[in-house]
């Protein structure tokens, strides 16, 4: 089979680029790509999921990631007490009080008989309904960020493990399957409103809940701390520092000579890779079973003939919705992890377009509708991204190898190399359209 | 018999890739006159007169007006030649004015179409009075008017409806029908896909009745209204 | 009767002003937006970064005319660029179009594939204007920088409260004017706009009333680069130019333009404003202007600050939702569900 061969090749080819940047450069740098090359081959699988099967257009997908990483936060951490003793039931109770308003604004609106009454009431209970969530919940906000609010200032999550909830390192993982479930329910409240309209519309909602989602998360300290950060969460792998005082793993690195500094930074990086792969592997799976069941047939059959598939009594909106769900979900999922990376969540890091742009590029280089094009698009896309910006100062330097030292044009140019990334994720996804629009390993 | 103004002569094609849907259909039309495509649902009509305006590809036969050979020309060099063309539905500019609509059939001409203007006006006198009127606001019938004004508005040489009354009251289509008879004579050949087989074979010179993509019967109007065998397969007695 | 007098002032100053200056500006975006949506049928999500990149080559310019000591007195010199930002911007613009979208157009694909496109456009834009101008802020008013300043308000009226009148702002909403009665006077007098209406509203009969449309669409560029980079040198004339800002203004303008109805020139600066007060008012301070309303003893304590000013985005996201909700089409008929 020569496509099978071919594609073998790519894959084989993009784990050389990943090896050569360990043999080049460091296996630091190679392992961080390959980890992030995981979690990237996840979220693609789940932008894939939206748009290879079902046509979806998601511009949000940095919204779901970042509620995953608010995820692990809020299971992994320990709870402040102080915290919740200050404030904390004042919050939830504001928070209550909010539901309550909506429910009832959306009972309003579909309970009463049209007319002028029911958009008084309404508006009416939407806003009587607002400031007595703001009463209550601002108090709460108050007293649970003034509690030390140098190290805590937050609710914290749900890591019983008290003072040595450190070594509770599980919690992330369970964290992660909580993320998908976070950012599945805010998928199906946007999914609600905006699918069934053009596919524009889509696009746009979605960019908005995903700049909401991250402004909340900037903001709201009681919450995850906001831009103070929450750093320090608990590892699902060991640390570098307990393996280097370890007498076993010490006989170990020096049986093969190695340093045990550097041994260990690499084994904590290929436990992440481990656990990782894990879940890819997991995810890729599930969605090639449901890519050749009945049930991807027919989405499918939606995306290409949308009117056809309506016609032969298929609820569209209802299997996009579904659809819509399960990858933000996954997206939800690969958020998790990427804080579990980190081990920290910064919210200010989550740059609403550039990092769903990046997604984007990765399923449409490597193939919409292929699963494994998707895998394939995260790993060559990241290592691109990673290291567009060495070779652009290389770039620069020959191209202005002929000028002087201070020359002004010089320097400028090669200062405008930290934006060629940008430019080239553009390029590469404006000419991959237009040349190979269906990737690198296209849809059966 | 010398060639006619208009004809398309043993046209086969159909749309894209897909199946013929014309086999050998030949339609043709002389100036003033009013040639007539009836026949029954799917029998190729519109495509006939879509297969003349170059909306779709004949893949043999051909298509003359005036004599000069026009069969790959595009639809919008067709009506630089003189042929106008008016669909059977969203034929109008809904959010633009009458007038504008009106404005718009002209585009191609560079010289004063005032005086074309006042005859479309003459023509459909409702037209004046709504003039500043978005065409979205009128009724079918008005529609229909607006649409018949906007080709004419390029002074064709050959004027080609689409069912031309479809969907609007009897009494709407008999003025229609009026209408359309005096724009033939001001020199006009006209060609008409009708639904309406009697009505419109009435007032028809030259009657085409298709069957699956083929001539069936041609003849003048009234010939084919007192054909025995038209009648009974298609007018209904 | 001062108390009302005041608070009609400061309302003025903090709320009406600043909103009809953004109102102004986003309308500006969202007539572009709302045109290539009406002719070319796509959401066109570079639109912020052509805004960008006008308001970088005016700047440019601004330098230039600076540096060669021309000014023009008490008005920003960033007038005198403008147009050479509108010429670059069509230049660029139409470049675009020819090795990217036409492709498209001439295979008629789908809606969806134009947007993604355009995200990539979007980036290659993003990154070209960091590259030339550089990722930080920069400053290029000059000129007198009030038309009234609140001393002098205060003076002239003897209130208690002050009134300030930035030329920025007058030139704003100015400028936004002229630049809507002529696009208005060209759509519906010229017979170029006439036929771009047409186009928009039925492509097909366009075409057989022998509409050419390379030219609609070309026009169309040429229209929309003037109201990109005019409302992005506006922009960061009045608050200030950061390449950023305008991926974040991205939000707003669309749920302008989606306001209004998309395609629905009218509607896209109504949504413009729609969306501008909104923000403004939601995320304002209102004690200052209550406190002078209010008797006494009923004063708030708060600030009365509806939202605070990080969820500003969220107020034209919430608009655009309801709307979303309950008439798709937007407040004036748009062209599509």
């Amino acid at each position: 089979m020569t496509t099978s061969v071919r594609n073998i090749g790519l894959f084989i080819f993009v784990a050389c680029l990943i090896a050569g940047t360990g043999f080049i450069q460091s296996w630091n740098t190679a392992l961080f790509i390959l980890n992030m090359g995981l979690i990237s081959a996840i979220m693609s699988l789940g932008v894939n999921l939206q748009w290879g099967f079902a046509g979806l257009f998601n511009v949000g997908v940095v919204g779901f990631v970042a509620l995953g990483g608010l995820a692990a936060v809020l299971v992994s951490m320990p709870p402040t007490k102080d915290a919740w003793a200050a404030g904390g039931a004042q919050v939830l109770l504001g928070l209550l009080l909010g539901a309550a308003t909506i429910t009832a604004a959306i009972l309003c609106q579909t309970k009463m008989a049209p007319g002028r009454n029911k958009t008084f009431s309404t508006v009416g209970v939407l806003v009587i309904g607002f400031f007595v969530f703001r009463y209550v919940f601002d108090g709460g906000v108050e007293a649970v960020e003034a509690v030390n609010p140098a190290g805590t200032g937050y609710l914290g999550g749900l890591n019983f493990g008290g003072v040595n909830y450190k070594s509770w390192g599980f919690m992330t993982v369970i964290s992660w399957p909580i993320g998908g479930v976070l950012a599945a329910s805010v998928a199906y409240l946007i999914g609600k409103t905006a699918l069934g309209l053009r596919s524009d519309y889509l696009a746009i909602a979605t960019l908005g809940i995903s700049e909401i989602i991250i402004a909340v998360m900037k903001n709201e300290d009681w919450l995850a701390r906001g831009v103070k950060n929450v750093s320090g969460l608990p590892r699902p792998v060991p640390y570098e520092i307990d393996l280097q005082e370890s007498a076993g793993f010490l006989d170990w690195v020096s049986s093969f000579g190695g340093d045990p500094v550097t041994t260990s930074s690499i084994v904590v990086k290929l436990g992440y890779a481990g656990l990782f792969a894990f879940v890819l592997v997991i995810i890729l799976t599930l969605a090639q079973l449901a890519l050749a069941s009945p049930w991807g047939r027919m989405m499918r059959a939606i995306r290409d003939n949308e009117y056809a598939a309506g016609a032969m009594g298929k609820n569209i909106t209802a299997r996009h919705l579904q659809v819509f769900i399960l990858g933000s979900a996954i997206c939800g999922v690969a958020g998790a992890m990427m804080t579990t990376l980190d081990s920290q969540l910064t919210p200010g890091s989550y740059q609403p377009l550039r990092f769903t742009f990046l997604i984007w590029v990765m399923v449409i280089v490597g193939g919409s509708g292929n699963n494994f094009g998707s895998v394939l698009g995260g790993f060559l896309i990241f290592f691109l991204w990673v290291q567009v910006e060495p070779f652009g100062a290389m770039l620069m330097q020959g191209i202005t190898a002929g000028m002087a030292e201070d020359n002004a044009l010089r320097i400028h140019l090669i200062d405008s190399v930290a934006h060629m990334r940008l430019l080239t994720m553009g390029l590469i996804l404006i000419l991959v359209l237009r040349f190979a629009p269906r990737g690198l390993i296209p849809e059966k | 018999m010398s060639e006619p103004f208009l004809i398309g002569e043993r046209m086969t094609g159909g749309y894209g890739s897909g199946a013929d849907i014309l086999h050998e259909c030949t339609v043709a039309v002389d100036p003033g006159q009013i040639a007539v495509i009836v026949g029954p649902n799917g029998a190729g009509k519109s495509t006939a007169m879509k297969a003349i305006f170059g909306m779709l590809n004949i893949h043999q036969g051909s298509v003359r007006l005036d004599g000069e050979d026009i069969s790959t020309l595009s639809p919008q060099d067709r009506v630089a030649k003189g042929m106008a063309f008016v669909p059977q539905s969203s034929n109008v500019f809904t959010s633009l004015t009458v007038e504008e609509n009106l404005e718009m059939g002209a585009f191609l001409r560079r010289d004063d179409i005032d005086v074309t203007m006042q005859q479309v006006y003459e023509l459909f006198p409702i037209l004046r009075e709504k003039q500043k009127q978005a065409a979205g606001e009128l009724s079918g019938g008005q529609r229909q008017q607006v649409a018949v004004g906007r080709a004419l508005m390029t002074k064709p040489r050959v004027l080609m409806l689409d069912e031309p009354t479809a969907g609007v009251s009897p009494i709407v289509m008999d003025e229609l029908f009026d209408r359309i008879i005096e724009v033939a004579k001001t020199g006009i050949s006209i060609l008409m896909v009708e639904q309406n087989a009697r009505q419109a074979l009435s007032i028809a010179d030259k009657g085409y009745v298709l069957v699956q993509g083929s001539n069936r019967f041609t003849d003048t109007g009234a010939a084919l209204l007192a054909d025995p065998e038209v009648r009974k397969s298609f007018l209904g007695g | 009767m001062l108390d009302i007098l005041n608070s009609i002032v400061v309302l003025s100053n903090y709320v009406l002003i600043p909103a009809i200056t953004y109102g102004s500006q986003l309308a500006l975006g969202a007539l572009g937006v709302t045109l290539i949506y009406g002719i070319l049928r796509f959401s066109n999500f570079a639109h912020g970064d052509t805004m960008a990149f006008g308001a970088m080559v005016t700047i440019l310019f601004t330098w230039l005319f600076q540096s060669w000591g021309i000014t023009l007195g008490p008005l920003p010199t960033a007038l005198l660029g403008i147009p050479f930002g509108i010429l670059a911007t069509a230049a660029l613009l139409l470049l675009i179009d020819k090795f990217v979208y036409q492709f498209y157009r001439r295979q008629k694909a789908a809606p969806v594939i134009l947007v993604i496109v355009s995200m990539g456009v979007m980036f290659v834009l993003n990154g070209l204007v960091r590259i030339i101008i550089g990722p930080n802020e920069q400053r290029f008013s000059d000129g007198e920088r009030f038309i009234i300043s609140a001393k002098e308000f205060k003076l002239l009226t003897g209130l208690k409260e002050g009134l300030a009148f930035k030329t920025t702002q007058g030139i704003t909403i100015i400028t936004a004017i002229i630049l809507v009665v002529a696009l208005f006077w060209f759509l519906n007098r010229t017979r170029t706009g006439k036929s771009m209406r047409a186009f928009s509203d039925n492509e097909d009969l366009a075409l057989l009333s022998g509409i050419n449309p390379d030219k609609v669409v070309m026009v169309t560029w040429i229209i929309v680069a003037a109201l990109a980079a005019t409302a992005g040198a506006l922009y960061g004339l009045d608050k200030s130019f950061k390449p950023f800002i305008f991926l974040q203004l991205l939000l707003p303008i669309f749920a302008a333009a989606i306001v209004g109805g998309l395609g629905n020139p009218i509607g896209a600066i109504a949504g413009g404003f729609v969306i501008a007060f909104s923000e403004v008012v939601i995320t304002y301070p209102l004690k200052k202007v209550l406190k002078y309303l209010m008797p006494e003893n009923l004063e708030p304590t708060g600030l009365v600050q509806l939202l605070s000013t990080d969820y500003k985005f969220a107020v034209s996201f919430t608009i655009l939702l309801i709307v979303l909700l309950f008439r798709p089409t937007g407040l004036f008929k748009g062209k599509s569900i």
